[in-house]
């Protein structure tokens, strides 16, 4: 199982927004595929798979604030 | 990680190009497909263009930004069209000149505020050259001149690729901008045009950008 982890998206950034999911909790997915969208200030970022696997979990709603480092999913 | 602008790769390639007058969405199809040809390792793009009048509602965007009713809009054939951009509300015109840089940004650590801030600082010195002062401002992103919003930012970011851009008011038609409440805020907009009193050459403009982008962005046109 891993963890995706939202990643430094800058100095001083310190939390985004989840804006939406690109995945639902049992979907397959391949490494690198784009699976959650955050916005950040006037910015929107794409967090992708970090391996392939299967959506576990879903840890943040979406219109949820997240901090930077705080695991948005797992994927087995 | 500390990004500053000294540790910018340097000598980058870029191609540009310049799509006149097109539709919003198709531009926006088009950003999607060179967002994956520079994931895959094509030079980057600076990429000019107007659209036709259009409001776009960024990811913080909410309806109540949008002064317009439906039924007004829809008289005047002004579409609206949600998008997966930073920001809100925001309105394109002829007039205004856009701008889509497609660019790595791990050539700037992957630093989302220093992108966003070197977009702002684009738009500064690009108005310099025309004799406008204007600036960014603490707290709000855009740039303003004579405390007028001038030039809106806003980026989308893909495979650490950033898309979506800047869109400075060139020769706006400034009425139009009561359709809406920019970036949510009770801002009054500007333009080129307005604030020197004439109308401005998009040409002149955009040769204009491109020097002020080489410089900054550390690149060279290969077209």
């Amino acid at each position: 199982m891993e963890q995706v982890i939202l990643p430094e998206l800058g100095e001083g950034i310190t939390q985004a927004t989840v804006a939406c999911w690109h995945v639902k909790v049992g979907q397959q997915v391949a490494v690198d595929d784009d699976i959650v969208e955050l916005v950040t200030d006037k910015a929107t970022f794409c967090v992708p798979a970090p391996k392939n696997g299967m959506v576990q979990n879903i840890l943040v709603a979406e219109g949820q604030p997240v901090r930077i480092g705080q695991p948005l999913a797992t994927i087995r | 990680m500390n990004p500053t602008s000294t540790n910018i790769q340097t000598d980058q390639p870029c191609l540009l190009e310049d799509w006149g007058l097109i539709d919003y969405l198709q531009a926006w199809r088009r950003q999607q497909a060179l967002v994956a040809e520079v994931v895959a390792g094509d030079p980057e793009r600076l990429i000019f263009c107007e659209h036709p009048t259009v409001l776009t509602l960024g990811r913080l965007g909410k309806d109540e930004h949008i002064l317009a009713d439906a039924d007004q809009l829809c008289t005047r054939g002004i579409p609206l069209v949600r998008i997966d951009r930073g920001g809100e509300v925001t309105l394109h015109a002829p007039g205004q000149l856009v701008v889509y840089p497609i660019v790595r940004l791990d050539r700037f650590g992957r630093d989302l505020k220093l992108y966003l801030a070197m977009l702002e600082q684009v738009a500064i010195d690009l108005l310099r050259g025309f004799d406008i002062l204007a600036d960014s401002s603490e707290g709000r992103r855009g740039v303003w001149a004579g405390g007028r919003k001038i030039a809106s930012i806003g980026i989308g970011v893909r495979k650490w690729v950033a898309y979506h851009g800047l869109a400075v008011n060139v020769n706006t038609d400034l009425a139009l901008f009561s359709l809406i409440r920019p970036c949510g805020l009770n801002v009054q907009m500007t333009s080129m045009q307005e604030l020197l009193g004439h109308a401005v050459d998009m040409v002149q403009v955009k040769k204009a950008l491109v020097e002020v982008w080489e410089r900054h962005f550390k690149v060279h046109r290969i077209l």
